[in-house]
């Protein structure tokens, strides 16, 4: 039988309640009552009076080309960095699942990134990655104006999605880690003795037992993807270059704060985070049914 | 066929030993149980065999082939795990075909394979479930036609049967019996379950601490333990075990002033420190006045049906023996009994080893002095 704790007073709950709440209301809900009231009228840019526009404003971004090639590009951001972070966070995960020399070193080593906020990160990857003097930018002695995400778009966003990527490996790592630690050792063990090597393993025995992990991990990273990225993109390009890392997030920033135009930009988040609410109910849905063992 | 030789094989993780130098031949064929305590070193032993551990020190050959640095696929082993180690996403079918479809063959002889092994453990309906979805007995065929499908050249068990509960223990050890008779291969079987061991084994291997105490056919390491541990380890109820030392002329002084006369061990245990065992069942009980006879106080009784366990007291040592008679008997009744010389072991106390007496040092009749 379950045991709850109840309260004779009526007041108390609400009262230790009250602090959680009123963060909720405050800086959830009011912002986002406030969006959905602009995405339906038309705001004047410097305030002061507005005109109720009904889906108008819906109907003009959807109009738009321009948000369109934003939204294939979010789409497209997303899954680069979700993939590439995944991968390589399982892969780490996998090592150190492996107990191979160092890992108690490394457990905690790769979750540092996580640690890092995102504009300080996107400082460091851009001394790393200009064509000039950093790291990447060694090439350019090589073969000269090989790299330049300056003025190359697909450069640009290459180098955001390995930022963005590597940002996200501390936290995928952890999630891999965990789930890989709770499968009994015999498993791959019995692996082994089938005759499989590490890689085939982890095909056959391992991944599929950590499915609902993989799965809730991917939606995770999907969601941080389309909604974490503006703090990296301000920081390393802007945008730029002729809005080449211009994804949905940056878009309606740039729409609203420097286009002032709050009615579409409104309307974008309202987009954004209807989509944000579709992934998390189909993390909701879905991750719970698909763990296979007990 | 196979036989698998250990010479000098020893593990230590970091610092601590485990296992400090096994040397032994298993023969090709046989079925061999390692038995000893939990913590003995046995589990390793065997993972150290099937290349899932690292052997520190030694050679592990298995036919003509040193296997230290092969990897577990390339040594021919198939194990089974204490807790079966089933894929729990996979089917029955899939489990046991798994090393089939690793090693690269076509569906449809696999398939055929896969139907005539599960076929041979009765578990052709069950095919297409999920291990989660069988019974304890079936989880340990899954897992034992697993082992099979590959035509090992040798067989691991690691515990298997520890799962079960006593009834499904008794019919899978029959299971394997046969097994292990109709495909004679070489088979290694770890257990701590002595009534397993002796009934399963061609050969015991029994450990202790990372040694080999013994290595003999099951009826052997009973009647003639080589140590101490031996002695206790094997048998229910354990054998008798009563320190003591031989003065000079043969006489055995134990507990407060117990006193057992065996000349013919006079001249290799005299002046030495031992242990005198001898099987609850070799304890024969006879009537008072009886030549030879040695008299007890009953501590108390455990009735067994068939027979009965009586917990005496023999000037200070207890000693247990198997009592056919019926008559009533209670604590604190005076009984007797005779201690056949056939029966007797000694063990030297400084190194718990096992002091072989000659025939020409046995006695015919023992004397209670």
């Amino acid at each position: 039988m379950e045991r709850r704790a109840f309260y004779q007073n009526p007041v108390l709950p609400w009262l230790l309640l009250a602090p959680q709440l009123l963060l909720v209301l405050v800086f959830f809900y009011w912002p986002t009552s406030q969006a959905l009231f602009w995405a339906f009228t038309l705001e004047q840019p410097w305030g002061g009076g507005n005109t109720w526009a009904g889906f108008n404003n819906f109907l003009y971004i959807f109009g738009d080309g321009r948000y369109w090639a934003t939204v294939a590009r979010s789409a497209f951001y997303a899954i680069a960095v979700s993939a590439i972070s995944m991968c390589l966070a399982l892969t780490l995960a996998m090592f150190v699942d492996r107990a191979l020399k160092g890992t108690r070193m490394f457990q905690s080593v790769f979750v540092w990134p996580y640690a890092i906020a995102a504009p300080a990160a996107g400082v460091a990857f851009r001394f790393i990655f200009a064509p000039e003097a950093g790291l990447i930018g060694a090439v350019n002695e090589m073969w000269p104006g090989i790299w330049n995400p300056a003025t190359n778009g697909f450069h640009a966003l290459g180098m955001v999605i390995v930022c963005h990527a590597w940002l996200g490996i501390g936290y995928n790592f952890i999630f891999f880690l965990a789930a890989l630690q709770m499968l009994p050792k015999s498993l791959s063990e019995a692996g082994a003795m089938d005759g499989a090597r590490p890689y085939r393993r982890m095909l056959d025995i391992q991944l599929p037992l950590i499915a609902p992990t993989v799965f809730f991990l991917l939606i995770m990273n999907l969601i941080s993807s389309f909604t974490d990225s503006f703090g990296l993109i301000d920081v390393m390009t802007e945008g730029g270059p002729i809005n080449a890392t211009e994804v949905m997030v940056y878009k309606l920033y740039v729409d609203g704060f420097k286009g002032l135009d709050y009615s579409g930009a409104a309307a974008q988040s309202i987009v954004l985070m209807l989509l944000v609410i579709a992934l998390t109910f189909v993390q909701f849905r879905w991750v719970e049914k698909r763990v296979h063992y007990n | 066929m196979t036989a698998i030789t250990l010479s000098g094989v020893k593990k230590r993780y970091l610092k601590n030993p485990v296992v400090h130098g096994v040397d032994v031949t298993i023969e090709s064929g046989e079925f061999v149980v390692i038995l000893g305590p939990s913590g003995c070193g046995k589990s390793t032993l065997l993972r150290m065999i099937a290349g899932l551990e690292d052997i520190t020190e030694g050679t592990i050959a298995i036919g003509d082939t040193v296997v230290n640095k092969l990897e577990p696929r390339e040594r021919g082993c198939a194990m089974v795990f204490q807790n079966y180690a089933l894929y729990p996403h996979m089917s029955v079918a899939q489990n046991i075909g798994y090393a089939l479809k690793v090693a690269g063959m076509p569906r449809a002889q696999r398939d055929a394979k896969v139907m005539s092994v599960a076929k041979s453990v009765g578990l052709d309906p069950y095919l297409t479930r999920k291990p989660g979805e069988l019974s304890g007995g079936q989880r340990q065929r899954v897992a034992m036609a697993r082992a099979m499908v590959r035509e090992p050249k040798v067989f691991l068990f690691d515990e298997p049967f520890s799962n079960l509960d006593a009834k499904l223990r008794v019919a899978m050890r029959a299971e394997v019996r046969n097994l292990h008779r109709s495909l004679g291969v070489t088979s290694v079987f770890v257990t701590h379950d002595q009534t397993e061991a002796m009934t399963l084994a061609d050969r015991l291997i029994i450990m202790n601490q990372g040694i080999v105490e013994q290595v003999g056919k099951p009826s052997e390491v009973y009647h003639r333990p080589a140590s101490l541990f031996v002695a206790d380890f094997i048998g229910s109820p354990a054998m008798n075990l009563i320190k003591g030392q031989f003065d000079a002329i043969g006489n055995f002084l134990h507990g407060r002033g117990g006193m057992l006369h065996l000349p013919g061990a006079a001249s290799i245990a005299a002046g030495r420190d031992v242990t005198l065992g001898v099987r609850p069942e070799a304890v024969r009980r006879v009537e008072a006045g009886t030549r030879g006879a040695i008299a007890a106080v009953v501590d108390y009784i455990e009735e067994l049906g068939a027979a009965r366990l009586v917990y005496a007291d023999t000037d200070g040592n207890r000693i247990v023996l198997v009592d056919e008679r019926t008559d009533a008997l209670g604590t604190g009744m005076p009984i007797h009994f005779t201690l056949g010389e056939n029966d007797l072991h000694l063990f030297d106390n400084a190194d718990g080893k096992r002091i072989e007496m000659r025939a020409d040092h046995r006695v015919p009749s023992l004397l209670n002095a």
